[in-house]
Protein backbone atom coordinates (compact mmCIF):
# COMPACT_ATOMS: atom_id res chain seq x y z
CA UNK A 1 0.00 0.00 0.00
CA UNK A 2 2.77 2.41 0.98
CA UNK A 3 4.53 1.64 -2.33
CA UNK A 4 1.41 2.60 -4.27
CA UNK A 5 0.94 5.73 -2.17
CA UNK A 6 4.57 6.66 -2.74
CA UNK A 7 4.20 6.09 -6.47
CA UNK A 8 1.07 8.24 -6.62
CA UNK A 9 2.74 10.94 -4.54
CA UNK A 10 5.72 10.90 -6.89
CA UNK A 11 3.36 11.55 -9.80
CA UNK A 12 1.16 13.99 -7.90
CA UNK A 13 3.89 16.30 -6.65
CA UNK A 14 5.18 17.47 -10.04
CA UNK A 15 1.62 17.69 -11.39
CA UNK A 16 0.59 19.92 -8.48
CA UNK A 17 3.77 21.97 -8.88
CA UNK A 18 3.04 22.40 -12.58
CA UNK A 19 -0.55 23.45 -11.93
CA UNK A 20 0.61 25.92 -9.27
CA UNK A 21 3.16 27.38 -11.71
CA UNK A 22 0.49 27.64 -14.38
CA UNK A 23 -1.75 29.47 -11.92
CA UNK A 24 1.02 31.89 -10.96
CA UNK A 25 1.84 32.66 -14.59
CA UNK A 26 -1.86 33.16 -15.39
CA UNK A 27 -2.32 35.60 -12.50
CA UNK A 28 0.87 37.38 -13.56
CA UNK A 29 -0.38 37.65 -17.14
CA UNK A 30 -3.76 39.02 -16.02
CA UNK A 31 -2.06 41.59 -13.78
CA UNK A 32 0.20 42.66 -16.63
CA UNK A 33 -2.71 42.96 -19.09
CA UNK A 34 -4.53 45.22 -16.64
CA UNK A 35 -1.46 47.48 -16.55
CA UNK A 36 -1.10 47.52 -20.34
CA UNK A 37 -4.44 49.31 -20.72
CA UNK A 38 -4.21 51.66 -17.69
CA UNK A 39 -2.13 54.84 -17.46
CA UNK A 40 0.53 55.94 -16.82
CA UNK A 41 2.17 54.75 -20.04
CA UNK A 42 5.94 54.71 -20.32
CA UNK A 43 6.52 55.64 -23.95
CA UNK A 44 10.30 55.75 -23.67
CA UNK A 45 10.43 52.22 -22.26
CA UNK A 46 8.02 51.14 -25.00
CA UNK A 47 10.24 52.65 -27.72
CA UNK A 48 13.33 50.99 -26.27
CA UNK A 49 11.50 47.65 -26.17
CA UNK A 50 10.41 48.05 -29.81
CA UNK A 51 14.04 48.51 -30.82
CA UNK A 52 15.39 45.68 -28.66
CA UNK A 53 12.74 43.13 -29.54
CA UNK A 54 12.04 44.11 -33.13
CA UNK A 55 14.86 45.92 -34.84
CA UNK A 56 17.75 44.05 -33.24
CA UNK A 57 16.07 40.67 -33.90
CA UNK A 58 15.76 41.33 -37.62
CA UNK A 59 19.18 39.91 -38.62
CA UNK A 60 18.72 36.59 -36.80
CA UNK A 61 15.11 36.17 -37.95
CA UNK A 62 16.03 37.13 -41.51
CA UNK A 63 18.97 34.73 -41.72
CA UNK A 64 16.91 31.90 -40.23
CA UNK A 65 14.11 32.50 -42.73
CA UNK A 66 16.47 32.78 -45.70
CA UNK A 67 18.18 29.44 -45.09
CA UNK A 68 14.93 27.72 -44.09
CA UNK A 69 13.21 28.87 -47.30
CA UNK A 70 16.13 27.59 -49.35
CA UNK A 71 16.25 24.21 -47.57
CA UNK A 72 12.48 23.90 -47.86
CA UNK A 73 12.66 24.39 -51.63
CA UNK A 74 15.32 21.68 -51.91
CA UNK A 75 13.30 19.25 -49.75
CA UNK A 76 10.01 19.83 -51.56
CA UNK A 77 11.71 19.49 -54.92
CA UNK A 78 13.35 16.22 -53.88
CA UNK A 79 10.13 14.87 -52.36
CA UNK A 80 7.91 16.20 -55.15
CA UNK A 81 10.06 14.56 -57.82
CA UNK A 82 8.89 11.15 -56.55
CA UNK A 83 5.38 12.05 -57.73
CA UNK A 84 6.37 14.23 -60.68
CA UNK A 85 5.15 17.20 -58.67
CA UNK A 86 8.24 19.43 -58.74
CA UNK A 87 6.11 22.34 -59.87
CA UNK A 88 4.50 22.67 -56.43
CA UNK A 89 7.76 23.97 -54.94
CA UNK A 90 6.83 27.72 -55.10
CA UNK A 91 3.36 27.31 -53.61
CA UNK A 92 4.42 24.86 -50.87
CA UNK A 93 7.40 27.01 -49.91
CA UNK A 94 5.13 30.05 -49.68
CA UNK A 95 2.38 28.30 -47.73
CA UNK A 96 4.86 26.48 -45.47
CA UNK A 97 6.76 29.65 -44.65
CA UNK A 98 3.68 31.82 -44.11
CA UNK A 99 1.63 29.34 -42.07
CA UNK A 100 4.23 27.44 -40.06
CA UNK A 101 7.95 27.96 -40.47
CA UNK A 102 7.94 31.75 -40.54
CA UNK A 103 6.04 32.23 -37.28
CA UNK A 104 7.42 29.17 -35.44
CA UNK A 105 11.09 29.59 -36.31
CA UNK A 106 10.80 33.36 -35.98
CA UNK A 107 9.14 32.90 -32.59
CA UNK A 108 11.81 30.44 -31.44
CA UNK A 109 14.64 32.70 -32.55
CA UNK A 110 13.03 35.67 -30.77
CA UNK A 111 12.56 33.45 -27.71
CA UNK A 112 16.26 32.60 -27.73
CA UNK A 113 17.36 36.20 -28.21
CA UNK A 114 14.72 38.24 -26.42
CA UNK A 115 13.30 36.06 -23.61
CA UNK A 116 16.86 35.42 -22.42
CA UNK A 117 17.87 39.08 -22.51
CA UNK A 118 14.67 40.27 -20.81
CA UNK A 119 15.01 37.63 -18.07
CA UNK A 120 18.70 38.43 -17.55
CA UNK A 121 18.12 42.18 -17.48
CA UNK A 122 15.14 42.12 -15.12
CA UNK A 123 16.71 39.32 -13.05
CA UNK A 124 19.83 41.43 -12.56
CA UNK A 125 17.66 44.41 -11.62
CA UNK A 126 15.91 42.19 -9.08
CA UNK A 127 19.08 40.90 -7.41
CA UNK A 128 20.68 44.36 -7.33
CA UNK A 129 17.52 45.80 -5.69
CA UNK A 130 16.75 48.03 -8.68
CA UNK A 131 13.23 46.57 -8.78
CA UNK A 132 12.79 47.43 -5.08
CA UNK A 133 14.15 50.89 -5.84
CA UNK A 134 11.45 51.35 -8.49
CA UNK A 135 8.78 50.56 -5.90
CA UNK A 136 10.21 53.02 -3.40
CA UNK A 137 10.17 55.63 -6.18
CA UNK A 138 6.40 55.10 -6.50
CA UNK A 139 6.74 53.19 -9.77
CA UNK A 140 5.03 49.86 -10.32
CA UNK A 141 7.54 47.39 -11.85
CA UNK A 142 4.74 45.62 -13.75
CA UNK A 143 3.74 48.87 -15.37
CA UNK A 144 7.27 50.19 -15.95
CA UNK A 145 9.26 47.06 -16.79
CA UNK A 146 6.74 44.49 -17.98
CA UNK A 147 3.82 46.20 -19.75
CA UNK A 148 5.96 48.09 -22.32
CA UNK A 149 7.87 44.92 -23.22
CA UNK A 150 4.69 42.84 -23.57
CA UNK A 151 3.00 45.45 -25.75
CA UNK A 152 6.10 45.92 -27.89
CA UNK A 153 6.52 42.17 -28.41
CA UNK A 154 2.86 41.67 -29.37
CA UNK A 155 3.18 44.43 -31.96
CA UNK A 156 6.62 43.79 -33.44
CA UNK A 157 6.89 40.00 -33.56
CA UNK A 158 4.13 39.82 -36.24
CA UNK A 159 6.15 42.36 -38.24
CA UNK A 160 9.24 40.19 -37.80
CA UNK A 161 7.21 37.17 -38.92
CA UNK A 162 5.99 39.07 -42.00
CA UNK A 163 9.54 40.08 -42.89
CA UNK A 164 10.73 36.53 -42.20
CA UNK A 165 8.01 35.11 -44.48
CA UNK A 166 9.12 37.38 -47.30
CA UNK A 167 12.80 36.55 -46.85
CA UNK A 168 12.02 32.82 -46.55
CA UNK A 169 10.01 32.85 -49.77
CA UNK A 170 12.85 34.77 -51.37
CA UNK A 171 15.26 32.08 -50.16
CA UNK A 172 13.11 29.44 -51.86
CA UNK A 173 12.97 31.55 -55.03
CA UNK A 174 16.77 31.98 -55.05
CA UNK A 175 17.32 28.23 -54.75
CA UNK A 176 14.53 27.57 -57.23
CA UNK A 177 15.98 29.70 -60.00
CA UNK A 178 19.67 29.01 -59.34
CA UNK A 179 19.67 25.27 -58.52
CA UNK A 180 16.32 23.77 -59.45
CA UNK A 181 15.88 25.23 -62.92
CA UNK A 182 12.74 27.29 -62.29
CA UNK A 183 11.92 30.30 -64.41
CA UNK A 184 11.89 33.36 -62.16
CA UNK A 185 8.58 34.84 -63.33
CA UNK A 186 6.84 31.44 -63.26
CA UNK A 187 8.11 30.85 -59.72
CA UNK A 188 6.81 34.23 -58.55
CA UNK A 189 3.47 33.75 -60.35
CA UNK A 190 2.97 30.33 -58.71
CA UNK A 191 3.80 31.81 -55.32
CA UNK A 192 1.37 34.70 -55.67
CA UNK A 193 -1.44 32.68 -57.24
CA UNK A 194 -1.56 30.00 -54.55
CA UNK A 195 -0.91 32.13 -51.46
CA UNK A 196 -4.15 33.23 -49.79
CA UNK A 197 -4.66 36.10 -47.38
CA UNK A 198 -5.33 33.82 -44.40
CA UNK A 199 -2.11 31.89 -45.04
CA UNK A 200 -0.23 35.08 -44.16
CA UNK A 201 -2.80 36.41 -41.69
CA UNK A 202 -2.79 33.26 -39.56
CA UNK A 203 1.01 33.44 -39.35
CA UNK A 204 0.87 37.04 -38.20
CA UNK A 205 -1.70 36.19 -35.51
CA UNK A 206 0.58 33.39 -34.39
CA UNK A 207 3.42 35.91 -34.30
CA UNK A 208 1.45 38.16 -31.95
CA UNK A 209 0.70 35.23 -29.62
CA UNK A 210 4.33 34.07 -29.71
CA UNK A 211 5.51 37.62 -28.98
CA UNK A 212 3.23 37.72 -25.93
CA UNK A 213 4.61 34.39 -24.74
CA UNK A 214 8.25 35.42 -25.23
CA UNK A 215 7.94 38.72 -23.37
CA UNK A 216 5.73 37.24 -20.65
CA UNK A 217 8.17 34.41 -19.93
CA UNK A 218 11.18 36.75 -19.98
CA UNK A 219 9.54 39.14 -17.53
CA UNK A 220 8.03 36.43 -15.29
CA UNK A 221 11.29 34.53 -14.86
CA UNK A 222 13.26 37.77 -14.49
CA UNK A 223 11.03 39.12 -11.72
CA UNK A 224 11.11 35.74 -9.96
CA UNK A 225 14.86 35.34 -10.31
CA UNK A 226 16.77 33.79 -7.43
CA UNK A 227 19.73 35.43 -5.74
CA UNK A 228 23.10 35.99 -7.34
CA UNK A 229 24.55 35.06 -10.69
CA UNK A 230 23.24 31.51 -10.42
CA UNK A 231 19.70 32.77 -9.82
CA UNK A 232 19.85 35.03 -12.87
CA UNK A 233 21.31 32.20 -14.95
CA UNK A 234 18.50 29.85 -13.89
CA UNK A 235 15.91 32.53 -14.67
CA UNK A 236 17.39 33.06 -18.12
CA UNK A 237 17.44 29.36 -18.89
CA UNK A 238 13.91 28.91 -17.55
CA UNK A 239 12.59 31.79 -19.65
CA UNK A 240 14.00 30.39 -22.90
CA UNK A 241 12.88 26.82 -22.22
CA UNK A 242 9.37 27.84 -21.11
CA UNK A 243 8.93 30.29 -24.00
CA UNK A 244 10.10 27.71 -26.57
CA UNK A 245 7.85 24.93 -25.28
CA UNK A 246 4.86 27.25 -24.96
CA UNK A 247 5.42 28.56 -28.51
CA UNK A 248 5.35 25.02 -29.90
CA UNK A 249 2.28 24.11 -27.83
CA UNK A 250 0.48 27.33 -28.79
CA UNK A 251 1.38 26.74 -32.43
CA UNK A 252 -0.30 23.32 -32.34
CA UNK A 253 -3.43 24.75 -30.71
CA UNK A 254 -3.64 27.73 -33.06
CA UNK A 255 -3.08 25.56 -36.13
CA UNK A 256 -5.91 23.33 -34.92
CA UNK A 257 -8.17 26.33 -34.45
CA UNK A 258 -7.29 28.00 -37.75
CA UNK A 259 -7.07 25.07 -40.12
CA UNK A 260 -8.97 22.06 -38.77
CA UNK A 261 -11.78 21.30 -41.20
CA UNK B 1 6.21 58.93 13.80
CA UNK B 2 6.85 55.34 12.73
CA UNK B 3 5.44 52.64 14.99
CA UNK B 4 5.86 48.90 14.69
CA UNK B 5 3.83 46.61 16.89
CA UNK B 6 4.17 42.84 17.06
CA UNK B 7 5.61 42.55 13.55
CA UNK B 8 6.43 38.99 12.54
CA UNK B 9 7.81 37.60 9.30
CA UNK B 10 8.93 34.12 8.29
CA UNK B 11 10.40 32.82 5.06
CA UNK B 12 9.40 29.17 5.02
CA UNK B 13 10.69 27.62 8.24
CA UNK B 14 12.99 30.57 8.91
CA UNK B 15 11.28 32.89 11.40
CA UNK B 16 13.11 36.17 10.80
CA UNK B 17 11.01 38.63 12.82
CA UNK B 18 9.30 37.30 15.96
CA UNK B 19 7.26 40.24 17.15
CA UNK B 20 9.12 43.50 16.69
CA UNK B 21 7.90 46.50 18.69
CA UNK B 22 9.60 49.77 17.84
CA UNK B 23 8.77 53.45 17.87
CA UNK B 24 10.62 56.18 16.01
CA UNK B 25 9.60 59.76 16.87
CA UNK B 26 9.31 62.29 14.06
CA UNK B 27 12.52 64.14 13.18
CA UNK B 28 14.79 61.64 14.93
CA UNK B 29 17.49 59.46 13.47
CA UNK B 30 17.33 55.86 14.57
CA UNK B 31 19.98 53.29 13.77
CA UNK B 32 19.08 49.61 13.94
CA UNK B 33 22.04 47.39 14.68
CA UNK B 34 22.38 43.65 14.73
CA UNK B 35 24.39 40.83 13.22
CA UNK B 36 24.14 39.71 9.63
CA UNK B 37 20.96 37.80 8.90
CA UNK B 38 19.07 39.07 11.94
CA UNK B 39 16.32 40.62 9.80
CA UNK B 40 17.32 44.30 9.73
CA UNK B 41 16.76 44.65 5.99
CA UNK B 42 13.51 42.66 6.20
CA UNK B 43 12.28 45.04 8.89
CA UNK B 44 13.03 48.05 6.69
CA UNK B 45 11.36 46.42 3.69
CA UNK B 46 8.28 45.65 5.78
CA UNK B 47 7.87 49.36 6.58
CA UNK B 48 8.21 50.21 2.88
CA UNK B 49 5.76 47.51 1.84
CA UNK B 50 8.41 45.66 -0.20
CA UNK B 51 7.85 42.67 2.08
CA UNK B 52 4.46 41.90 3.65
CA UNK B 53 4.62 41.10 7.37
CA UNK B 54 2.84 37.95 8.50
CA UNK B 55 1.37 39.69 11.53
CA UNK B 56 1.55 42.95 13.44
CA UNK B 57 0.90 46.57 12.60
CA UNK B 58 3.21 49.12 10.99
CA UNK B 59 1.92 52.69 11.13
CA UNK B 60 3.34 55.95 9.83
CA UNK B 61 1.76 58.94 11.58
CA UNK B 62 -1.00 56.64 12.74
CA UNK B 63 -1.80 55.28 9.28
CA UNK B 64 -1.43 51.55 8.68
CA UNK B 65 1.08 51.20 5.82
CA UNK B 66 -0.65 48.12 4.45
CA UNK B 67 -3.85 50.11 3.81
CA UNK B 68 -4.70 53.28 1.95
CA UNK B 69 -2.93 54.96 -0.95
CA UNK B 70 0.45 53.25 -1.20
CA UNK B 71 1.86 55.68 -3.77
CA UNK B 72 1.02 58.63 -1.54
CA UNK B 73 2.71 56.88 1.37
CA UNK B 74 5.83 55.99 -0.64
CA UNK B 75 6.06 59.57 -1.89
CA UNK B 76 6.94 60.50 1.69
CA UNK B 77 9.92 58.12 1.72
CA UNK B 78 13.43 58.21 0.33
CA UNK B 79 15.67 55.18 0.40
CA UNK B 80 19.39 54.62 0.02
CA UNK B 81 19.97 50.98 -0.90
CA UNK B 82 22.99 48.98 0.21
CA UNK B 83 24.42 48.61 -3.29
CA UNK B 84 23.05 51.92 -4.51
CA UNK B 85 20.45 50.18 -6.73
CA UNK B 86 21.03 52.77 -9.43
CA UNK B 87 19.37 52.07 -12.76
CA UNK B 88 22.16 50.90 -15.09
CA UNK B 89 20.45 52.03 -18.26
CA UNK B 90 20.02 55.63 -17.13
CA UNK B 91 22.45 58.47 -16.73
CA UNK B 92 23.26 59.68 -13.23
CA UNK B 93 21.00 62.72 -13.43
CA UNK B 94 18.12 60.59 -14.72
CA UNK B 95 18.56 58.30 -11.72
CA UNK B 96 18.52 61.24 -9.31
CA UNK B 97 15.54 62.88 -11.01
CA UNK B 98 13.60 59.65 -11.50
CA UNK B 99 10.82 60.42 -9.04
CA UNK B 100 10.63 64.03 -10.18
CA UNK B 101 9.78 62.81 -13.70
CA UNK B 102 6.91 60.55 -12.56
CA UNK B 103 3.27 61.24 -11.88
CA UNK B 104 0.90 64.09 -12.64
CA UNK B 105 3.27 66.71 -11.15
CA UNK B 106 6.23 65.51 -13.24
CA UNK B 107 8.81 68.22 -13.83
CA UNK B 108 9.91 69.08 -17.36
CA UNK B 109 13.17 67.42 -18.37
CA UNK B 110 15.36 70.54 -18.10
CA UNK B 111 13.98 71.48 -14.69
CA UNK B 112 14.35 67.92 -13.37
CA UNK B 113 17.95 67.88 -14.58
CA UNK B 114 18.64 71.16 -12.84
CA UNK B 115 17.26 69.80 -9.54
CA UNK B 116 19.31 66.61 -10.00
CA UNK B 117 22.52 68.57 -10.55
CA UNK B 118 21.76 70.64 -7.44
CA UNK B 119 21.24 67.45 -5.37
CA UNK B 120 24.44 65.97 -6.78
CA UNK B 121 26.25 69.11 -5.71
CA UNK B 122 24.70 68.73 -2.23
CA UNK B 123 26.31 65.30 -1.87
CA UNK B 124 29.65 66.57 -3.12
CA UNK B 125 29.55 65.53 -6.76
CA UNK B 126 30.42 67.81 -9.67
CA UNK B 127 27.86 68.61 -12.38
CA UNK B 128 30.01 66.71 -14.90
CA UNK B 129 29.04 63.48 -13.13
CA UNK B 130 25.40 64.03 -14.12
CA UNK B 131 25.86 62.70 -17.64
CA UNK B 132 27.82 59.59 -16.71
CA UNK B 133 26.30 56.14 -16.34
CA UNK B 134 26.37 54.41 -12.90
CA UNK B 135 28.87 51.80 -14.15
CA UNK B 136 31.40 54.60 -14.72
CA UNK B 137 31.37 55.60 -11.03
CA UNK B 138 33.33 54.31 -8.04
CA UNK B 139 31.49 52.64 -5.13
CA UNK B 140 31.64 55.81 -3.04
CA UNK B 141 30.30 57.93 -5.87
CA UNK B 142 27.47 55.47 -6.44
CA UNK B 143 26.51 55.78 -2.77
CA UNK B 144 26.47 59.55 -3.11
CA UNK B 145 24.29 59.34 -6.20
CA UNK B 146 21.98 56.97 -4.31
CA UNK B 147 21.86 59.53 -1.50
CA UNK B 148 21.11 62.31 -3.98
CA UNK B 149 18.26 60.21 -5.41
CA UNK B 150 16.92 59.54 -1.91
CA UNK B 151 16.70 63.26 -1.10
CA UNK B 152 15.72 64.51 -4.58
CA UNK B 153 12.00 64.73 -3.89
CA UNK B 154 12.49 66.22 -0.39
CA UNK B 155 11.03 63.23 1.50
CA UNK B 156 9.88 63.37 5.12
CA UNK B 157 11.39 59.99 5.97
CA UNK B 158 14.65 58.50 4.69
CA UNK B 159 15.86 54.93 5.09
CA UNK B 160 19.53 54.05 4.78
CA UNK B 161 20.38 50.38 4.23
CA UNK B 162 24.00 49.67 5.18
CA UNK B 163 25.18 53.07 3.87
CA UNK B 164 28.92 52.46 4.41
CA UNK B 165 29.24 48.80 3.41
CA UNK B 166 32.03 48.23 0.92
CA UNK B 167 33.58 51.69 1.37
CA UNK B 168 37.02 52.56 2.69
CA UNK B 169 37.06 54.20 6.17
CA UNK B 170 37.57 57.70 4.82
CA UNK B 171 34.74 57.44 2.29
CA UNK B 172 32.57 55.80 4.96
CA UNK B 173 33.25 58.81 7.20
CA UNK B 174 32.30 61.18 4.38
CA UNK B 175 29.01 59.33 3.79
CA UNK B 176 28.25 59.28 7.54
CA UNK B 177 28.82 63.04 7.74
CA UNK B 178 26.67 63.64 4.69
CA UNK B 179 23.83 61.58 6.13
CA UNK B 180 24.00 63.42 9.46
CA UNK B 181 24.09 66.82 7.74
CA UNK B 182 21.21 66.01 5.43
CA UNK B 183 19.06 64.57 8.21
CA UNK B 184 19.56 67.68 10.35
CA UNK B 185 19.28 70.13 7.46
CA UNK B 186 16.05 68.62 6.07
CA UNK B 187 14.60 67.75 9.48
CA UNK B 188 13.65 64.31 8.27
CA UNK B 189 12.91 61.17 10.22
CA UNK B 190 15.68 58.70 9.43
CA UNK B 191 16.05 54.99 9.94
CA UNK B 192 19.43 53.40 9.21
CA UNK B 193 20.46 49.79 9.42
CA UNK B 194 24.10 48.98 9.84
CA UNK B 195 26.60 46.93 11.79
CA UNK B 196 29.27 49.60 11.47
CA UNK B 197 29.60 51.11 14.95
CA UNK B 198 31.37 54.21 13.60
CA UNK B 199 28.26 54.91 11.55
CA UNK B 200 26.06 54.35 14.58
CA UNK B 201 27.87 56.97 16.62
CA UNK B 202 27.96 59.42 13.71
CA UNK B 203 24.35 59.10 12.56
CA UNK B 204 22.14 58.02 15.45
CA UNK B 205 19.97 59.91 17.89
CA UNK B 206 18.55 56.59 19.04
CA UNK B 207 19.75 53.02 18.65
CA UNK B 208 17.79 49.77 18.55
CA UNK B 209 19.41 46.36 18.56
CA UNK B 210 17.69 43.56 16.69
CA UNK B 211 18.63 40.05 17.70
CA UNK B 212 16.88 36.76 17.12
CA UNK B 213 13.88 38.50 15.55
CA UNK B 214 13.24 40.81 18.51
CA UNK B 215 14.37 44.25 19.64
CA UNK B 216 16.85 43.46 22.43
CA UNK B 217 17.55 47.03 23.45
CA UNK B 218 16.56 50.51 22.38
CA UNK B 219 17.56 53.91 23.72
CA UNK B 220 19.48 57.12 23.05
CA UNK B 221 22.90 56.65 21.49
CA UNK B 222 24.49 58.34 24.50
CA UNK B 223 23.21 55.58 26.79
CA UNK B 224 24.36 52.74 24.57
CA UNK B 225 27.83 52.26 26.04
CA UNK B 226 26.56 52.15 29.61
CA UNK B 227 23.58 49.86 28.90
CA UNK B 228 23.75 46.61 30.91
CA UNK B 229 22.42 44.34 28.11
CA UNK B 230 25.12 41.67 27.49
CA UNK B 231 24.01 41.14 23.86
CA UNK B 232 24.36 44.85 23.12
CA UNK B 233 27.73 45.08 24.84
CA UNK B 234 29.08 42.07 22.96
CA UNK B 235 27.91 43.52 19.67
CA UNK B 236 29.12 47.10 20.09
CA UNK B 237 32.54 45.95 21.29
CA UNK B 238 32.81 43.23 18.67
CA UNK B 239 33.64 40.49 21.16
CA UNK B 240 33.73 36.88 20.00
CA UNK B 241 32.73 35.67 23.48
CA UNK B 242 29.30 36.36 24.87
CA UNK B 243 25.66 35.37 24.59
CA UNK B 244 25.57 35.89 20.80
CA UNK B 245 26.76 32.71 19.17
CA UNK B 246 29.59 33.26 16.73
CA UNK B 247 30.86 30.88 14.11
CA UNK B 248 34.61 30.32 14.28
Amino acid sequence: MSVIAGFLAAIGRPVLAMLAAFGRVTLFALAVLSHVVRPPFYFREFGTAIMQIGWYSLPVVGMTALFTGGALALQIYAGGSRFNAESVVPSIVAIGMARELGPVLGGLMVAARVASSIAAEIGTMKVTEQVDALVTLSTNPLKYLVAPRILAAVLVVPVLVGVGDSIGIMGGWLVGITRLGFNSSVYIKNTVDFLEFWDVGSGLVKGAVFGFIVALMGCYFGLNSGRGAQGVGEATKGAVVAASVLILAANYLLTGVFFSA
Amino acid sequence: MIELSGVTKAFGANQVLRGVDLSLPKGQSMVIIGGSGTGKSVLLKCVLGLVSPDAGVIAVDGQDVTRGDRDALLARFGMLFQGGALFDSMRVWENVAFRLRQGPQALPRAEARSVAVEKLRRVGLKPSVADLFPAELSGGMQKRVGLARAIAAEPEIIFFDEPTTGLDPIMAGVINELIREIVEEMGVTAMTITHDMTSVRAIADRVAMLHDGLIRWTGPVGEMDAAPDPYLQQFIHGRADGPIESVR
